[in-house]
């Protein structure tokens, strides 16, 4: 190299966003096509981001193609605003998008970014919710070829998926699938939900928000648009289950920290081994402390 | 009991990175910071890795990040990706010809006589791997010895020059299959995702950027039996390539600069085909940014592989696409291996929930109807 | 009778094909490789029909094109020439010109195949019944309790112990692997049903067994079935009628019994010799 040559500092002046602005564009035009055929893996070309591939690239770079100086931001991690990944991103935002709000308050954000967890309260029809994917196709456990994937996709051929979900009973007499569960959306293509649990899978159905799904690692996006019909798949005579917060007695677990008995629970173990249990979304349990706060101030 | 299950994760990144930058600068007054030019030209071979799997060639910004990663290639590799990401396109270059390399180092282990002759050149190919005991205590002065020594014997007409290629000859003499036709617009694996069946220009991309060792290992199987590829090297070349693109006024060609880069062509036995006329070579062809020999050579015999797989359908991983190009990205496989260390409470959550049911579906009694 | 499948000129060349090679393959050639280019002419003009209930069985030697013919019409492979009509309760289905997805449908629904190999027909990673639920759930079925009876029943009509349906068919015998393929094929309830040297390979005692239970089936269901065997015995006990291959081309059809009887063509008269 030219010994004589500097590097130039001011390279280090990151623009709007992080990625140049052809890049956004293409994500945004991949956007539109994944909305427009709801469900279909729509392949794009993934840029590098500065943090680890499975990390949320692929929700991030949704994130800021989309994100403008108006928007509200809320990245939150296994439901969690302050957990280290949902920081890390939520501070990149703030470096690269300068002028860009960031809540904790689901509420508040217009764009939600995503790990594990649809946030507990019902989002409106001007929200956004981005969901980070490590893996979108849920044929993968029955077909390692992408190439014959797609043609079963194209053909809405899923009968070795639901022939899987048959074995499972006959194994277990249960379906296995704890995460990441195959969910048909809009009649054809099943699509695999990020891994949310099965308690939020009912939540996609007929969402007011658009929910966006974003595969950095694997290339791709993916939408379930608004008021779309999702169905996870399931037999007839053998339904669909969501997580089970019922104790020995049959009686629904409550939260811990705010009583709630409606909402994703997370199971933590205590230093004297004894089991305890909280909601797993933190703003909606800040919110409903600060409201029995309320009551009883007033 | 508090809420500490994933709190504190702002404070806990701060620590972190100040662990870091402590641990980088652990020799406190005895320590002297690395300087770039040094990491770019001592360690030249360790930059050649960051430039050609960080798919950008600038050896300044390789060293920076050689530096900021504490010598982790894969890191380092990916921050210059990272930075890549931000930079908007201004030009395609359109396609160089590698002929016009000036060569520092080729050799063909296909013929002991080639045009242009065999140069060894720097290489530790013939040394001996014994640890040199005079380099652990190297002086300033004996360093600058060395290189003002070279030098003064080096005559002018000793300089880098281009050579004829090995395969050019074989192709003259109907060895090789002739090329057809020019070559179309190569797959920009940067602008477009690879969906496949997927062209060998994409193929040749992927793994030009690909990481040095899932590289080798692959090949190298291919190599050991799980495959047929008994390659020869029809050439090893290694040197500088001028990069020629249009002028921004006139339209003409002219050199913009020169980049450092391997290039590997792999002849291996022929097979009976379908196309007409009498049985050929095929070939395999490798090139990557900077110095990086065996990253070049296995990916010449992969190409070779894949050329095959894609023709006659895959007998093993190493000739199938999918299989090979989907696997060998550094910053894709680093990334997701690390991932695993983020939290994962909610989705095993979920797996508890599914084996707490299953568990106790088996000291009940079956689905009706069924009797298993 | 009503006819359930036309095929006309159905013709199958691997390679690129050159002008000259029709003309220079079949039983006169003596090959079936294009000496001019090195194509290899698998079948061509072949014509003929099937009908409801009826079981039409092809003769010949390996590279003779029989399989190749059951192959196009169950769209495992493409032809390059020809036309084939499956003629269903409503509708016609003009199998060649059909989409990628409507052949998938009717393969999943309207047709069967059982293939000499049971590593084609059977998925080895999932329990026997679920390879019959597999076929269930392709042509739409979603209540798990009726696939589990239908699976059951369909294992017990082929003689498959239902004791076994939830085990691999990887663990099964040779029969009971073929057992479980005819049971699979006839999940559906397909009007049409292909068996590819369905016998080949196991124990004449075995053989004898599925044999009957293929004659029952037809007795029991109507099912039009296409045999393709090398096995003379195959044919004598199921086929109506039998086409006789040789290089890709037919060399002679007719009545079963006709033609065991009364060989017109001189390879026909070799082949029925030898057996005797």
């Amino acid at each position: 190299m030219n010994p004589n040559y500097e590097l130039p500092l001011d390279e280090a002046d990151y623009s709007f966003g992080f990625l140049d602005e052809f890049a956004k564009r293409e994500v945004r035009r991949t956007i539109l096509k994944a909305i427009s055929i709801p469900g279909y893996q729509t392949p794009y070309a993934s840029r590098e981001m500065p943090m680890g591939r499975g990390f949320g690239t692929g929700g991030l770079q949704l994130t800021l193609s989309l994100i403008g100086q108006d928007d509200t931001l809320k990245v939150i991690d296994q439901g969690s605003d302050d957990s280290v990944n949902a920081v890390n991103l939520r501070h990149f935002v703030e470096l690269t998008c300068p002028g860009v709000n960031t809540t904790e308050r689901t509420t508040e954000a217009t764009l939600i970014q995503s790990r594990h967890r649809i946030p507990e309260v019902d989002l409106t029809e001007s929200q956004v919710l981005i969901l980070q994917v490590p893996y979108p196709d849920p044929l993968v456990v029955v077909e390692p070829s992408e190439a014959k994937r797609k043609v079963m996709h194209g053909e809405g051929d899923y009968s070795r998926l639901l022939t899987k979900l048959y074995e499972d009973i006959v194994q277990f007499d249960e379906i296995t699938i704890s995460h990441r569960y195959p969910t048909r959306i809009n009649g054809h293509y099943v699509i695999d939900p990020s891994p949310i649990p099965r308690y939020d899978v009912p939540r996609l159905y007929r969402s007011k928000a658009l929910i966006l799904l974003g595969a950095g690692r694997e290339k791709k996006i993916y939408a379930v648009p608004p008021y779309t019909v999702t169905e996870p798949l399931a037999f007839d005579d053998v339904p669909f289950r969501t997580e089970d917060f019922r104790d020995a007695n049959g009686h629904r677990r409550a939260c811990g920290r705010c009583g709630a008995t409606d909402s994703f629970l997370d199971e933590l173990i205590a230093e004297d081994g004894s089991k305890a249990w909280q909601c797993s979304d933190s703003d909606y349990c800040n919110q409903r402390l600060a409201e029995l706060a309320q009551e009883v101030s007033a | 009991m508090g809420y500490v299950a994933i709190k504190g994760g702002g404070r806990a990144i701060r620590g972190a990175e100040a662990a870091l930058e402590t641990l980088r600068t652990a020799e406190g007054d005895a320590g002297t910071p690395l300087s770039l030019s040094t990491i770019e030209n001592q360690l030249r071979l360790l930059t050649s890795r960051i430039v050609s799997e960080g798919g950008l060639y600038h050896p300044r910004l390789a060293a920076l990040a050689v530096k900021q990663m504490q010598g982790d290639t894969l890191e380092a590799a990916f921050a210059l990706r990272a930075y890549r990401s931000t930079k908007p396109r201004l030009l395609e270059a359109p396609v160089q010809d590698s002929g016009e390399m000036r060569l520092i180092r080729r050799i063909s282990s296909a013929f002991k006589d080639i045009p242009g002759g065999q140069m060894l050149g720097p290489t530790s190919d013939y040394a001996l791997r014994l640890m040199r005991l005079d380099l652990a205590n190297e002086s300033p002065e004996s360093f600058r010895d060395v290189a003002r020594r070279f030098m003064d014997n080096v005559p002018e007409t000793d300089l880098p020059d281009c050579f004829p290629k090995v395969v050019d000859a074989l192709r003259a003499e109907g060895l090789l299959p002739a090329i057809d036709g020019p070559a179309g617009t190569p797959f920009d694996i940067t602008r477009d995702p690879l969906v496949f069946p997927v062209a060998r220009s994409a193929a040749l991309a992927t793994m030009a950027r690909a990481e040095t060792g899932s590289l080798l290992a692959i090949a190298y199987s291919n190599m050991r039996g799980y495959g047929d590829v008994h390659p020869t090297i029809a050439e090893l070349r290694v040197g500088y390539l001028p990069v020629m693109l249009p002028h921004p006024v006139t339209g003409e060609p002219v050199e913009a600069g020169e980049v450092l880069m391997t290039e590997c062509e792999v002849v291996a036995m022929y097979e009976g085909s379908d196309t007409d006329g009498p049985p050929v070579f095929t070939l395999g062809y490798g090139a990557c940014f900077g110095h990086n020999e065996v990253k070049a050579i296995a990916m010449a015999i992969l190409d070779r592989a894949l050329q095959k797989g894609m023709r006659d359908g895959p007998r093993n991983p190493s000739e199938d696409p999918e299989f090979v190009l989907l696997h060998v990205d550094g910053v894709d496989s680093m990334g997701f291996a690390s991932h695993y260390k983020m939290p994962h409470y909610v989705t095993f959550q979920s797996d508890m929930d599914r084996l707490r049911t299953t568990q106790a579906k088996v000291t009940q009694p079956r689905r009706q109807g069924e009797n298993a | 009778m009503k006819k359930i499948l036309e095929v006309r000129n159905l013709t199958k060349i691997h390679g690129r094909g050159c002008p000259q090679c029709i003309d220079s393959t079949g039983p006169e050639a003596d090959t079936n490789i294009c000496p001019h280019c090195g194509s290899v002419v698998a079948a061509y003009g072949v014509s003929f029909d099937l009908h409801a209930g009826e079981i039409l069985g092809i003769m010949g030697e390996s590279g003779s094109g029989k399989s190749t013919v059951v192959k196009t019409l169950y769209f495992d492979d493409a032809p390059s020439a020809g036309e084939a009509i499956v003629f269903d309760e409503a509708r016609q289905w003009n199998l060649f010109a059909l989409n990628a997805a409507e052949q998938r449908w009717l393969r999943n629904h309207r047709l069967g195949m059982v293939y000499q190999n049971p590593h084609l027909g059977l998925n080895f990673n999932v329990s026997a019944g679920g390879n019959i639920a597999e076929r269930l759930l392709m042509s739409d079925l979603a209540h798990y309790g009726e696939i589990r009876e239908r699976a059951r029943r369909l294992l017990a009509r082929t003689e498959v112990l239902p004791e076994r349906m939830d085990e691999s068919p990887k663990k099964f015998s040779g029969g009971m692997q073929q057992r479980v393929q005819i049971a699979k094929a006839l999940a559906t309830q397909p009007p049409l049903l292909y068996l590819d040297e369905v016998t080949t390979g196991l124990d004449l005692s075995v053989q004898a067994r599925i044999l009957d239970l293929i004659l029952e089936i037809q007795q029991e269901l109507n099912t039009a079935m296409i045999v393709v065997t090398h096995d003379l015995g195959v044919i004598r006990l199921l086929a109506g009628r039998t086409i006789v291959m040789k290089y890709g081309r037919i060399i002679e059809s007719g009545l079963t019994d006709q033609i065991l009887e009364d060989p017109q063509h001189a390879y026909t008269q070799r082949l029925v010799a030898s057996a005797l």
